[in-house]
């Protein structure tokens, strides 16, 4: 009796295995309905009111269960592509100063649907705004703490120690721990031209990143770089539990976000990927593109590439920046490549075309055309 | 002391005795209700967040998908908001609806493609991000409880309770022939065997009882159970033996069949709880149905079935008295036929907190039924422990412990 329950559960297990990449690859093909792969599985799941055994194409949260980003005050597709370039002005000496504000909030959010985490913020938002600024620019920010708890603006570049943002050493002209209620300027030269990060040095210094104070600082190079769609992903995770483990990854806060809502970019248009990992808890994480390779400029301090690769590995701290076209249309995940993270909430689709033009009959014409397609590849 | 008496009087006004018993339970239902009604004036809000304790009650297995029954153990209602199954987030289904009240349960039906013999470990998610772990040391399909599964419990029972328990009556005729200081011995033998009974079997409710949710009283579960069952064996006891002194007049002593039936009873309520535990172990896939099981548990319980006749032949009234062949069978079916019960509400309907009462009433029984018998090892000159049982009691327990070895549920 066993023997039977045993073969019969292996031969589903294998059934499962075949079936599911062809989910997939329906899915993209035959998302004419807007939403796509994920309203084709979510209409799979729902139509015997639960996932059977060969329904499991990719770990994700409850089906009907989405993210209140208005509630939040921030949307993981708009930080992608929202620089902030903060306010300029010409200083006498004909140097352009830049100037921004920032101000720590503690705010509640909702990391993945329906879970609530105690966040302390930089404006308002996680990860903090993506402050943008040019090699050789001076740099003011002025850092108001309106949380009940003491932070910092530490930068990662080069600047004078009183402007580290670090408590103990910048108290000397007032820029060490920023207590509850009082603020402080920061000013440094914008150097060197990269990818850069910004985050709090407050001990328990863990527990001040993981709660969300982090956000990406990039200094374009002096002549730029060439025109592209360039966007920002911040690896973060959260441990909503507080034991020192995260539950919940994902890039720009919100696990499985470019699951649900995939980013949108053209065939054969250069796309820029600003990536940093602000990972708190686990010491490594990573990027992965599907069906794709990319140039790969560490730090983004040269503008030659290092690599071309698919998968770039970053400890907390570093990042790098990404640059790739997109030959087909289509849908191409990009993941962590540790899978517990991808299966955790770090993975996304790209968009690549409108696949709202793609018809069924011209992906079922498509399929014919393939070798094994059902026809016989007599088209 | 008159006076004492007078001014209780003077204080009750003259008002009918059901009246002063109904007065207070209104003033204390009108202060309680008050009390709610106001939010509890000066107690403020609680401190700290909510307190989140979820107790994982049952866990089902079924091709692609894992279901888990959580009871809501904790003050404040819990909301589930999301599972993962070894570090992967996985679409569920939860029909007792996601917001768990207090004491409430819900099940969630989870969609994942779990692998036979493979170990899983749950997390679910609940609103505030706290995480209720659920562990699967060994993912095995849960049998579907349909007839055939029924009939299966039911003959596993059989095995392990009926025909053992049978099978160690037939000592009857041999008890029959042995002499009377014997007697007191093999009495000892069974005292024995029923203590050590009482141990395992209180030990492995409170086991139980660790998982069970603490809001219905835990380990507290097991005494309640245990005096309980203590205390009504006692009433049915005093009852019984009132009516049968007033049919064979005063003084009669116990009769051994009597001590019997009630050796049976304890027995039986061991069983129960015996058969719930291989039934719930084997609806988890914990526990193996092979025939090494099923031998260990017949030589383990064939010693119960001793216990039952000893007493017909060491009956205080001292006599031998010869029971029917349908007594017998009434004896035997009473003790057994309980570890079909137990099998079936153990695989079906296992619930950790029955599960821990249950225990405890088994203890309770066995206990009460220690000092029913113990009297009938009294040898001439009143006395209850002196070589010959002290002997018998050691054998009795070490016979339980070696034959225990056989079936480690």
């Amino acid at each position: 009796m066993s023997d039977n329950g045993i073969s019969r559960r292996r031969l589903l297990g294998g059934a499962a295995a075949v079936a599911a990449p062809a989910a997939i690859g329906l899915g993209g093909l035959l998302g004419a309905r807007g939403p796509g792969v994920e309203s084709a599985l979510a209409d799979s799941t729902s139509a015997n009111g639960h996932a059977g055994h060969g329904e499991f194409p990719h770990a994700t949260f409850a089906a009907g269960t989405a993210v209140d980003h208005r509630a939040n005050g921030f949307d993981p597709t708009e930080i992608l592509r929202d620089f902030d370039y903060g306010k300029t002005r010409r200083l006498a000496s004909g140097r352009l100063l830049r100037e921004w504000e920032i101000v720590a909030h503690d705010k509640e959010i909702e990391v993945a649907p329906g879970v609530k985490y105690e966040a302390w913020t930089y404006n308002g938002r996680v990860p903090g705004p993506t402050l943008r600024a040019r090699e050789g620019e001076l740099l003011r920010i002025r850092f108001v703490n309106a949380s009940e708890h003491p932070h910092t603006m530490h930068f990662h570049g080069v600047h004078r120690a009183g402007m580290d943002g670090m408590p103990g050493i910048g108290e000397m002209n007032g820029g060490g721990q920023v207590e509850p209620g009082e603020s402080f300027t920061y000013e440094f030269d914008a150097s060197p031209f990269g990818l850069h990060l910004y985050h709090c040095h407050v001990a328990p210094l863990a527990a001040h990143i993981a709660r969300g104070l982090y956000g990406a600082f990039i200094i374009d190079p002096k002549q730029g770089r060439p025109e592209a769609d360039e966007m920002v992903m911040v690896m973060n995770g959260f441990d909503t539990n507080f034991d020192l483990a995260n539950e919940v990854y994902a890039v720009n806060t919100v696990g499985f976000h470019f699951i649900n809502e995939p980013i949108q970019v053209k065939r054969g248009e250069l796309v820029r990927v600003y990536l940093v990992n602000v990972l708190e808890y686990d010491p490594l994480n990573s990027f992965h593109i599907h069906g794709n390779f990319f140039q790969f400029y560490p730090t983004g301090t040269s503008l030659t590439p290092s690599e071309y690769t698919d998968t770039v590995i970053q400890g907390q701290g570093q990042r790098g920046i990404l640059e790739l076209e997109f030959p087909f249309d289509g849908d191409y995940m990009f993941h962590a490549h540790v899978s517990e993270f991808a299966e955790l909430g770090w993975t996304g689709f790209f968009r690549v075309g409108d696949p709202s033009k793609l018809t069924a009959a011209a992906a079922a014409a498509a399929y014919c055309k393939l070798p094994w397609g059902g026809n016989g590849g007599r088209a | 002391m008159e006076a004492g008496a007078r001014a209780e009087r003077d204080l009750g006004g003259g008002l009918p005795a059901w009246a002063l018993g109904a007065i207070p339970l209104a003033l204390i239902a009108i202060a309680i209700g008050s009390f709610a009604l106001l939010g509890g004036p000066g107690l403020g809000d609680r401190t700290g967040p909510p307190v989140e304790e979820v107790a994982v009650e049952r866990t089902v297995l079924h091709p692609g998908e894992i279901e888990l029954t959580l009871r809501n153990d904790g003050p404040d209602p819990v909301t589930v908001a999301q599972v993962a199954v070894n570090d992967a987030y996985a679409p569920f289904v939860a029909t007792g609806g996601k917001e768990i009240g207090r004491l409430d349960s819900t099940t969630l039906k989870v969609s994942f493609p779990w692998i036979e013999g493979e170990a899983y470990e749950i997390f679910v998610l609940t609103a505030t991000g706290g995480t209720i772990p659920v562990s699967i040391p060994v993912a095995a399909e849960t049998p579907e409880a349909d007839l055939g599964f029924y009939g299966l419990m039911a003959l596993l029972g059989i095995y392990v309770g009926v025909i053992p328990v049978s099978l160690g009556m037939l000592w009857l005729p041999f008890l029959g022939r042995l002499g009377r200081r014997w007697i007191g011995a093999v009495i000892a033998f069974t005292v024995g065997l029923l203590a050590f009974l009482a141990v395992d079997a209180g030990l492995e409710g409170l086991e139980i009882a660790a998982e069970a949710p603490a809001a219905f009283g835990g380990a507290g579960l097991v005494f309640m159970g245990g005096l309980a069952a203590y205390l009504l064996l006692a009433g049915v006891d005093a009852y019984l033996s009132r009516r049968s002194q007033r049919a064979e007049g005063a003084g009669a002593a116990v009769g051994g069949a009597y001590l019997a039936l009630l050796v049976a009873i304890g027995i039986g309520l061991h069983n129960l709880g015996e058969g719930l535990a291989i039934g719930s172990a084997y609806a988890t896939g914990a526990l193996a149905l092979g025939a090494f099981l099923v031998v260990g548990f017949a030589i383990h319980n064939t010693t119960e079935g001793l216990a039952i006749v000893a007493p017909l032949r060491g009956g205080a009234a001292g006599g031998s008295e010869r029971p029917g062949l349908s007594r017998l069978v009434g004896l035997g079916l009473i003790a057994g036929a309980p570890a079909i019960l137990g099998a079936w509400i153990g695989a079906s309907a296992f619930n950790p907190s029955l599960a821990a009462l249950l225990f405890g009433v088994g203890v309770g029984a066995i206990v009460r039924v220690i000092v029913q018998i113990a009297p009938s090892m009294r040898d001439e000159d009143g006395r209850l422990l002196y070589p010959v049982t002290v002997a018998g009691m050691l054998a009795g327990i070490a016979v339980m412990y070696l034959t225990g070895l056989l079936v480690t549920v």
